[in-house]
C-alpha cells in the first residue's frame, strides 16, 4: 500500500525533498530485497525504467522552492519527483494565513484535487495521505489547512496525517502565533493525526548531538527525515504476522490518536549522532531504551541534558494528585525499534501503567513496532511516538502570545481584507484552549 | 514576470529616482560581470545583454528595466528634470510612454498637484500605470517617490497614490517620502506636507519617512570623516553611499550625494526582489510583518554601513557593530531615537555574506537592550539577500515601526499651525478649483490623531502589562 505526500509552502517543500531523500537512501541501502520493495512502494511508483519517482505533489505560491527541490532530487540520481506533479503561482502568500486559505486555495483548488487524484490513482491501493508544511507562514499554513480540508472532502474514508513544522520562538515571521493558532484549530477538526516538529528543538539537536556548526535549514531537514523516515519505513507490527505491515498511516493513528481531543503526536529519536561518529559507536538495547524512556517521562527531547530526577509518580502520589510538574504523562506510546537483535529488546518499561492516564490500559496505551533491518546507517536506532503533554507547554506558549496580540487586535486588518473575523480567530482560540485543558488534564 | 512598479513625481521624485536607476544598474552590471561598471554606458549596455548584442540601439528594445523587474513612470509637472534625465545616460532607459510631463509645475502648491493637475492628466496616468501592468502577469508592489514640501509630488503625487489604490487595490504600495527640514526654503512646505500626510495615512500600505536634515548631517559627517583621513575610518571612493562616481552620472549636484543615500534605501528593499537569496523576504511580506494598525505604517528606515565602509571580509566583532549601528540615533533617516521609544515591529533585511545563525546572535544580543510593545515582545522580521551592495561585503537596512517618529510629526504639526493661525498664503490654496478649507483643518486633525495613537503607545512603555487574561474553558 502507498502513501501519497503533499508538499505545500517553503517549508513544506524543503522537508518532503529530504525525507524522500532519506528514504530511498535507506531502502536501496545493502541486501534486503522485502523491505525496500516494500519502502519503495509505499513511497515511490516507478518509470518505464524502473527509475523511482516520488508519489509527491508539490505545491507553492512561488516558483523558487518547487524549483530547488525538484533539482536536488533529480540531481540524488537516485529518485526524483514526477514531470507533472507540482503546481507553482508568481508570487508568495505574504505570510498571511488568510491570504493562503481564503484566497490562494480556493483559486487553485481543481488542480490541486486533479493532481493529487492521479497520484492516488497510481496507487495500487492508497494507505493514506500525508501532508507537510510549516504553521508560520502563509502558504503551507494557509493554502495547506485548506488542501487539507479539500482531501477530507474527496477522501473521505483515508487517512490523513499533517506534519507540521513548529517556528523558532523569535526570528522569521511576526506574525507566526496567528498563523499556527489558525492552523492548528482548523486541522484539529480535518486531520487523523498530527505530528509536530518543533523548529528550536531540532536546531539544538543539530548543534549539540551533530556537532554542526553553521546550521543550515537542510541540516535541521535531515534530522526531521531521520526521525520521519524512522517511524515510516516498513516494520512488523504485532498483528502482521511476519510480514511487513502494508498499512503505515492508519496503524500509526490507531496506535496513538485514539481520541478526538488528543492528536497532537511529537517524535523523540536514540541515538543520532554526527556521521563520522557512527562507525565507532556501538549501543546496547538497554542503554538506549532506558534513555528514551526518561526523555518520555522528563519530556526531553534529546538525549542531552536529561533530567533523571523526574520519576514516575507513585500510586499513592497520582490519587493524590501529587504527580509533580515536570512528570510527562502519557495518553498513547508508539516504540519503533529497528536494527540488530531487536527481539533480544526488553520494552517492559514502556508498558508501565504509571506512564498512562489511569482511563486506558497499558495494553491499549502502549504500541511497539520492530524490525531487524538498521535504519539509515544505525546499527540500532529507537524511536519513539508519543501522544502526552510533551507539546503542550510549545503550544500554550503559541496560544498565549497570539491572545496577547489579539488582545490588542494588531494586525487583525491584514487577516480581515481577506475574510477572516475576530469571530474566527474566537472560535480557532476557543478550540485550542481547550486542546490545551485537555492535555493539562491529563494524568 | 513578477515586476514592482516605480512611480517617481515631483522634482525630488526624480532626481532621487533617478540615482536609484542609475545604482540599481550599476549593481547588476557588477554582478553580471565583476568591473564592468566603471565603464561607459554602452559598454555597460553590451555586457548586461547576455547575447552579446553590439549594437546599443538594438538594445533598447530589450527594457534594461524590465529586465531589473522594475518599472518606472517619470511625472512631474515641470521639465526640468525629467529633460536632464533625458540628456543623461538614462535616456537609453526610458522611452516616452514611460514619462508625464507639463511645463508650469505646480508652484509648491499642493492644492495645484492635487486637483488641478490631477484632473488634467488623471486620464494619461491611468492609461500609462494600466500599460505598464501589462507587461506583466504579476505586478508585485508600487513604489512611489516623492517629496513632501512642494507642490507636485506631494499634491499630484499623493494623487497617483490614490489612483493606485482604485486600480489596484489589492497591490502593495510602499512610499518613500521626503519631508523638509525646518529651514527648508519652501514657505509653504507644513502645508504641503500636512496635506500629503493625511493622504498618505489614508492611502499608502507603508510610508518610510526620510528627512533632509537627517540626510544632510550624514552627509557632512561622512565628508568631514574622509576628509580626516584617519586610518580604519577611510571611505572608499567608490561607495555607493553618497557617491555616483563611477556610475552613470556627470558632475554632481547639490542633492545628489543625499538622494544617493535615499537610492541606497530603494536598493535595500528591492534587493530581494532583484536577487536570489536564502531566507528571502517578498515586499508584501513588508506590510504584513510590520502594520500592526492600519495607519500606524510609518516604517522608520535606518542604514548600515554609513561611515565605516571596508571590502575586506569582516570579523565578527564588525560584523555585530553593524548590527548595532543600525539602531544608533546616527544611522536613522529621519532624527529619531528609536532605541529611546517604543518597538511596535522591526525588520531587518540583510545584504551579503551573513548567516541565519549571525542574525540570531545579533537579534538575542540586541532584543535585550530595545524597547518592545508588550504584545509583541519577539516582533522581528528578517531577510537575508546573498548578493551585496557594490563595493561592499555585507549591509542592513532595518525599518522599524517605532512611535520615534512622533516628534518629527508633532515639529511639522506646530510649523503647520503656525502658518494657519495667520492664515498665511492661504488663498493661494482656496483659489485652487476643488480646493476647501475643511481640506486644511481634516487634513491637521487626521494627523494630530496619528500623534495621538503613537502617544497612546508611548505611554503604555516601561509599564509592567499583565499578560490578557485567557479564554477558560468549560468542562
Ligand atoms: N525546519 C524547517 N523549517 C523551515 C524551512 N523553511 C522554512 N521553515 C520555517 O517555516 C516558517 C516559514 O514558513 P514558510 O514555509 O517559509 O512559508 P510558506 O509556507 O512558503 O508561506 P509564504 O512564504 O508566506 O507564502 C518559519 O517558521 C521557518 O522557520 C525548512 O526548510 N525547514
Ligand atoms: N533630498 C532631496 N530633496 C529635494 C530634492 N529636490 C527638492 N527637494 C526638497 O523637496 C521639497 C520641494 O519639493 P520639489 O520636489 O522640489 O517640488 P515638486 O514636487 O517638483 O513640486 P513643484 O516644484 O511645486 O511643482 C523641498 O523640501 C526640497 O528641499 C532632491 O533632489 N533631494
Ligand atoms: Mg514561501
Ligand atoms: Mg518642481
Amino acid at each position: 500500500m502507498s502513501v501519497v505526500t503533499v508538499q505545500l509552502g517553503q517549508c513544506g517543500n524543503q522537508v518532503g525533498q529530504e525525507l524522500f531523500d532519506v528514504v530511498c537512501s535507506d531502502a536501496q541501502e545493502g541486501q534486503r530485497k522485502t523491505y525496500s520493495t516494500v519502502s519503495c512502494e509505499r513511497f515511490f511508483h516507478q518509470t518505464r525504467h524502473g527509475d523511482p519517482v516520488a508519489r509527491a505533489v508539490l505545491i507553492d505560491m512561488e516558483p523558487k522552492v518547487i524549483n530547488q527541490s525538484r533539482t536536488k532530487a533529480a540531481k540524488s540520481g537516485r529518485w526524483k519527483y514526477g514531470d507533472n506533479s507540482y503546481f507553482s503561482q508568481k508570487q508568495g502568500s505574504g505570510n498571511n494565513w488568510a491570504n493562503g486559505y481564503c484566497v490562494h486555495g480556493p483559486r487553485h483548488r481543481e488542480v490541486v484535487e486533479e493532481l493529487v487524484r492521479r497520484e492516488v490513482e497510481r496507487c495500487d491501493r492508497l494507505a493514506g495521505l500525508m501532508a507537510m508544511m510549516s504553521v508560520a507562514g502563509g502558504t503551507g499554513s494557509g493554502v495547506g489547512t485548506y488542501v487539507t480540508q479539500c482531501l477530507r472532502d474527496v477522501y473521505p474514508k483515508s487517512f490523513i496525517l499533517n506534519h507540521l513544522t513548529w517556528p523558532f520562538g523569535t526570528g522569521e515571521v511576526i506574525v507566526q502565533n496567528y498563523n499556527s493558532v489558525l492552523t492548528l484549530a482548523h486541522l484539529y477538526q480535518l486531520s487523523d493525526a498530527i505530528l509536530v516538529h518543533e523548529n528550536d528543538t531540532v536546531h539544538r539537536i543539530c548543534s549539540q548531538l551533530l556537532a554542526i556548526k553553521h546550521i543550515s535549514f537542510s541540516d535541521v531537514n535531515r534530522v526531521i527525515a531521520h526521525q520521519l523516515g524512522s517511524v515510516l519505513q516498513p516494520v512488523l507490527t504485532a498483528d502482521s504476522h511476519g510480514v511487513y505491515s502494508r498499512n503505515p498511516l492508519g496503524e500509526l493513528v490507531s496506535a496513538l490518536a485514539c481520541h478526538p481531543e488528543y492528536k497532537l503526536l511529537s517524535v523523540c529519536t536514540i541515538p543520532q549522532m554526527p556521521s563520522s561518529s557512527i562507525a565507532y559507536s556501538t549501543f546496547s538495547w538497554p542503554g538506549l531504551l532506558k534513555h528514551l524512556r526518561q526523555m518520555l517521562i522528563s519530556n526531553s527531547k534529546m538525549e542531552e541534558g536529561i533530567d533523571w530526577q523526574v520519576r514516575v509518580p507513585t500510586g499513592s502520589e497520582r490519587t493524590r494528585g501529587l504527580t509533580g510538574s515536570c512528570f510527562n504523562t502519557s495518553l498513547a506510546n508508539l516504540l519503533i525499534l529497528r536494527g540488530k537483535d531487536v527481539y533480544s529488546a526488553d520494552t517492559g518499561g514502556f508498558a508501565d501503567p504509571a506512564l498512562y492516564t489511569s482511563w486506558l490500559s497499558s495494553e491499549e496505551a502502549f504500541t511497539q513496532w520492530k524490525s531487524q533491518v538498521p535504519f539509515n546507517k544505525y546499527e540500532k536506532s529507537a524511536t519513539l511516538v508519543s501522544n502526552s503533554q510533551a507539546l503542550l507547554r510549545p503550544l500554550d506558549n503559541m496560544v498565549g502570545k497570539a491572545w496577547n496580540m489579539f488582545a490588542s487586535r494588531a494586525y487583525i486588518h491584514q487577516y480581515t481584507k481577506f475574510g477572516i473575523s475576530e469571530e474566527d480567530f474566537l472560535e480557532s482560540f476557543t478550540s485550542l484552549e481547550q486542546v490545551i485543558s485537555s492535555y493539562s488534564q491529563l494524568c | 514576470l513578477t515586476l514592482t512598479l516605480c512611480f517617481s513625481v515631483g522634482q525630488c521624485g526624480n532626481q532621487v529616482g533617478c540615482r536609484f536607476w542609475d545604482l540599481a544598474l550599476r549593481e547588476h552590471a557588477h554582478v553580471n560581470k565583476k568591473g564592468v561598471y566603471d565603464e561607459a554606458l554602452s559598454s555597460f549596455f553590451r555586457n548586461v545583454d547576455s547575447s552579446g548584442v553590439k549594437d546599443v540601439k538594438q538594445m533598447y528594445k530589450i527594457n534594461v528595466l524590465t529586465y531589473l523587474n522594475l518599472q518606472a513612470v517619470l511625472v512631474d509637472m515641470e521639465e526640468g528634470v525629467v529633460n536632464e534625465i533625458l540628456q543623461g545616460p538614462l535616456r537609453e532607459v526610458f522611452d516616452s510612454t514611460q514619462l508625464l510631463t507639463d511645463v508650469s509645475g505646480s508652484g509648491n502648491n499642493w492644492a495645484v498637484g492635487h486637483m488641478t493637475y490631477s484632473s488634467v492628466y488623471r486620464d494619461q496616468i491611468v492609461d500609462k500605470l494600466r500599460k505598464a501592468a501589462e507587461h506583466c502577469d504579476c505586478l508585485q508592489c508600487f513604489f512611489l517617490i516623492h517629496s513632501m514640501g512642494g507642490g507636485t509630488g506631494s499634491g499630484l503625487g499623493t494623487r497617483v497614490l490614490s489612483l493606485l489604490e482604485e486600480e489596484f487595490p489589492e497591490v502593495c504600495r510602499i512610499v518613500t517620502s521626503i519631508y523638509p527640514s525646518s529651514e527648508d526654503d519652501v514657505v509653504t512646505s507644513p502645508y504641503n506636507s500636512v496635506l500629503a500626510m493625511r493622504e498618505l495615512t489614508e492611502h499608502a500600505d507603508c510610508v518610510l519617512p526620510v528627512e533632509n536634515q537627517s540626510l544632510v548631517d550624514i552627509v557632512n559627517k561622512i565628508k568631514h570623516m574622509s576628509h580626516s583621513g584617519k586610518p580604519g575610518s577611510m571611505i572608499k571612493r567608490d561607495s555607493t553611499i553618497i557617491s555616483g562616481q563611477g556610475g552613470l552620472s556627470g558632475a554632481e549636484k547639490p542633492f545628489d550625494a543625499m538622494n544617493n543615500i535615499v537610492a541606497n534605501l530603494l536598493l535595500n528593499i528591492t534587493s530581494s526582489a532583484r536577487f536570489e537569496g536564502s531566507l528571502n523576504m517578498d515586499l508584501n511580506e513588508i506590510a504584513m510583518n510590520l502594520v500592526p494598525f492600519p495607519r500606524l505604517h510609518y516604517l522608520v528606515p535606518s542604514l548600515t554601513p554609513l561611515y565605516t565602509l571596508s571590502d575586506v571580509s569582516v570579523p565578527t566583532r564588525r560584523l555585530d557593530q553593524m548590527f548595532s549601528d543600525a539602531f544608533s540615533k546616527d544611522h536613522q533617516l529621519i532624527r529619531a531615537d528609536p532605541k529611546h521609544s517604543l518597538y511596535l515591529a522591526c525588520a531587518l533585511m540583510v545584504r551579503g555574506h551573513v548567516q541565519v545563525s549571525d542574525l540570531r546572535r545579533n537579534i538575542e544580543r540586541l532584543r535585550l537592550s530595545l524597547p518592545f510593545v508588550s504584545w509583541n515582545q519577539e516582533g522581528w522580521k528578517t531577510g537575508l539577500c546573498s548578493v551585496p551592495p557594490v563595493g561592499h561585503s555585507h549591509s542592513l537596512l532595518a525599518l522599524a515601526n517605532n512611535t520615534c517618529v512622533k516628534p518629527t510629526f508633532m515639529e511639522l504639526r506646530e510649523r503647520f499651525t503656525k502658518l494657519y493661525r495667520k492664515k498665511a498664503h492661504l488663498h493661494h490654496y482656496l483659489h485652487v478649483d476643488g480646493m476647501e478649507q475643511s481640506h486644511f483643518s481634516e487634513a491637521i486633525s487626521s494627523l494630530s490623531s496619528l500623534i495621538e495613537e503613537y502617544q497612546n503607545l508611548d505611554a503604555s512603555k516601561g509599564k509592567l502589562t499583565p499578560d490578557a487574561p485567557r479564554l477558560s474553558i468549560a468542562r
